[in-house]
């Protein structure tokens, strides 16, 4: 309890990511599984900054700042798809994209 | 200026990561459940800066919560959500997905109650006073070419976007 | 007592901000010195805003309550705050209540790391200008919420405008600063610094503003800021987000009495928020006109005497309109409060002539006058210039600014470079 070990951000970095796979396998809505795929980017940034904290490095850090560059790119290149999705079908739903499905 | 109280904060943060976190795969709403994420990404900046990472939680707040989530709530308002909230939330395989989690979890545990004598109790000293300056010095050092393929990576996203969501180019 | 007095000596002769020494007290003192200077500026500037534009009308402005309209702010505050708090049926309730809290709480925030002076600042942080324009970029999120929470077209419509608009700015905004930041870093170690107060004391260690280094680039650097940070606080001439001709008030339309005062309170500390990054990173935050030029013990006195002067000005200028007044009866109160409101500042010019209070207080008054010619440019925008259509903005933003401030912040670079290349190898 009183002190933070390297073990406690760990902890709660696979709780967000739990949470966030969670999201992604379940739910029907586009968006919310685009926002539980950046839970899940979340969840790695905050265990590479605390391994970072553990060896005194700043790799981990640099390593995060990479992560949430590809979010970045991630969130507009998946809005992007999803506005395009939403001109042609009318829907924000995840398992009516079957166009490929025979 | 080294941080005071860090259990009590570390679990207040945690606590309100975790109920974002919950709010987010929960609501019905897209919108709120954008607002919960946003409060989730602030609280973790705030655990970045426990870690002596200033310029990475600026980074998360400048980017995550004033850049992507304002795209994403710009697209929530875009698409009309009227319907999709009306209709049913969770998709078909809801069940096995839950059941894949929970293994997941359980691997989590175990590795993380297995590998608990791994990680050394104490941790090294960092300094947090040239953070900014190292991280720089790395960026534009060490990890030059990384750097150069993340920002040919933004172009082909920027380009990315526009083919996909523009009507007629 | 007596260890209070050594308590407030011994803070008085720190040379750190309160937030660095790691001293609370201190540093919620500052706070609340802040907050609350925050305000009055705030209702100042309402004031101040509806005289000049008035004048730039040819019309009068506020004239009844209290003598010049002095106390309109106060009974408008007076007003609002009795006004019905309106929350419309089809609103999303949480949202549209926490909407206005979330600006006007991003909107303060930025005043932490804000530098009136070497020590007077709540804190000093490592990410100094990083946390400024993110925490400021956060007021967005609030803005989207207000409009999609109202449940309402127009809300909605201001809401989109202005989300597309502070992002987009946001960009050009950044190159800007990043251009200003790179010239901290030519010393001698070569490193340079986001911290507010480390960026004024690298332009007072180069013995020039930033707005001058490079001439023209810092120059260009500054135009891109000033015209980025009107789109980024919404104002005139790229007020399309409440443009009141179309969509009657934007963001705020549904909102009401007291809600619709804290958007009013936040618009304004976000104008004063940009305007003091503006001043920090180009214009010498709290340094004085000179100081280099002009220094030595006889220009010091010279410009000590400044902040005194200032304030019997403005009491003289009272004094003037209070002789100038109608010398009817009925005038007789407002005659009088006119006066006493003279008297007042002349005090306060009298006091800051006192050596002691006028070292201390000299950093704040040059930092607050470079603000306030920035509040007052603002109003001129408003008077002036028509209002832009939305696509022409949006061309301004990502067809002129975007690269004009990526060729500046090249060319500064290289130029940078070259300096430290050549002269000193």
């Amino acid at each position: 309890m009183l002190h933070i070990t390297t073990l406690h951000y760990l902890v709660l970095g696979a709780a967000l990511f739990l949470l966030g796979v969670i999201g992604v396998l379940t739910r029907r809505n586009v968006v919310i599984v685009l926002m539980s795929i950046e839970l899940i980017l979340n969840a790695v940034n905050l265990n590479l900054v605390a391994f970072s904290r553990l060896w005194g490095g700043l790799h981990g850090q640099i390593f995060a700042i990479f992560v949430i560059t590809d979010a970045a790119a991630e969130a507009a290149v998946g809005l992007g798809i999803l506005i395009a999705f939403f001109r042609n079908k009318e829907t924000v739903n995840i398992d009516e994209v079957n166009l490929l499905k025979w | 200026m080294a941080p005071v109280a860090t259990p009590f904060f570390f679990y207040l943060l945690s606590g309100i990561m975790l109920i974002g976190g919950i709010l987010v795969i929960t609501r019905k709403n897209p919108v709120h459940s954008a607002l919960a994420l946003i409060v989730t990404l602030l609280a973790q900046a705030s655990i970045y800066l426990m870690l002596y990472a200033p310029f990475v939680a600026g980074v998360q707040i400048i980017l995550y919560a004033g850049g992507i989530m304002v795209l994403f709530l710009f697209v929530i308002m875009l698409v009309s959500i009227d319907r999709s909230i009306k209709e049913r939330q969770f998709n078909s395989q809801w069940v096995v997905g839950i059941i894949a989690a929970t293994a997941l979890g359980g691997l989590f545990i175990a590795a993380f109650t297995k590998g608990d004598k791994i990680f050394p109790e104490h941790v090294l000293p960092m300094v947090e006073n040239d953070n900014t300056q190292n991280i720089a010095t790395l960026l534009y050092g060490q990890y030059m070419f990384a750097f150069e393929i993340a920002s040919l990576l933004l172009l082909v996203a920027i380009i990315g976007a526009v083919v996909m969501a523009k009507k007629r180019i | 007592m007596n260890s209070i007095v050594q308590y407030i000596q011994s803070y008085l002769a720190s040379d750190k901000t309160p937030g660095a020494a790691g001293n609370m007290f201190w540093a919620l003192v500052y706070i609340m010195l802040v907050f609350v200077g925050l305000s009055v500026a705030v209702i100042a500037m309402n004031w101040l805003e509806r005289k000049i534009l008035a004048h730039m009308q040819v019309r009068l402005g506020p004239m009844r309550v209290g003598p010049h309209g002095l106390l309109q702010p106060i009974a408008d505050a007076i007003k609002l705050l009795l006004k019905e708090d309106i929350i419309p049926a089809e609103a999303d309730g949480l949202i549209f209540w926490m909407a206005p809290f979330i600006v006007v709480l991003a909107a303060f925030t930025v005043f932490v790391v804000v530098p009136f002076g070497p020590t007077h600042a709540i804190t000093d942080m490592n990410i100094g200008i990083l946390f400024m324009l993110g925490v400021s970029s956060l007021s967005v999120l609030g803005i989207v919420m207000a409009g999609w929470a109202s449940n309402s077209h127009y809300p909605l419509i201001g809401a989109l405008r202005s989300s597309a608009q502070m992002v987009s700015y946001e960009v050009a905004m950044g190159l800007a600063v990043v251009s200003a930041i790179l010239m901290t870093s030519l010393n001698a170690t070569g490193t340079g610094t986001l911290s507010m107060i480390g960026i004024v004391q690298a332009q007072q260690a180069q013995g020039e503003w930033f707005i001058f280094k490079f001439f023209p680039l810092g120059l260009i650097a500054f135009f891109i800021f000033a015209v980025a940070m009107v789109a980024e606080t919404n104002r005139a001439p790229f007020d399309l987000a409440e443009a009141e001709s179309e969509l009657t008030a934007g963001f705020h339309t549904e909102y009401s009495g007291f809600r619709w005062s804290l958007f009013f309170l936040a618009e304004y500390s976000a104008m004063i928020a940009v305007s003091s990054i503006a001043v920090t990173l180009w214009l010498g935050g709290w340094l004085r006109p000179f100081p280099n030029l002009l220094s030595g013990g006889i220009w010091e006195l010279v410009f000590s005497f400044f902040p005194g002067v200032t304030f019997l000005f403005f009491a003289a200028i009272c004094f003037y309109n209070t002789v100038r007044m109608p010398k009817h009866p009925l005038f007789r109160i407002q005659t009088i409060g006119l006066a006493a409101f003279g008297v007042v500042l002349a005090l306060i010019g009298l006091v800051l002539f006192i050596p002691a209070v006028s070292m201390r207080v000299q950093d704040i008054f040059w930092f607050a006058t470079k603000v306030a010619a920035f509040m007052y440019l603002y109003i001129w925008y408003r008077g002036t210039f028509p209002r832009y259509r939305f696509d022409q903005l949006m061309q301004m933003g990502w067809k002129v600014l975007l690269p004009m401030g990526l060729g500046v912040l090249i060319l500064t670079a290289s130029v940078a470079l070259l300096q430290q290349k050549l002269w000193h190898p």
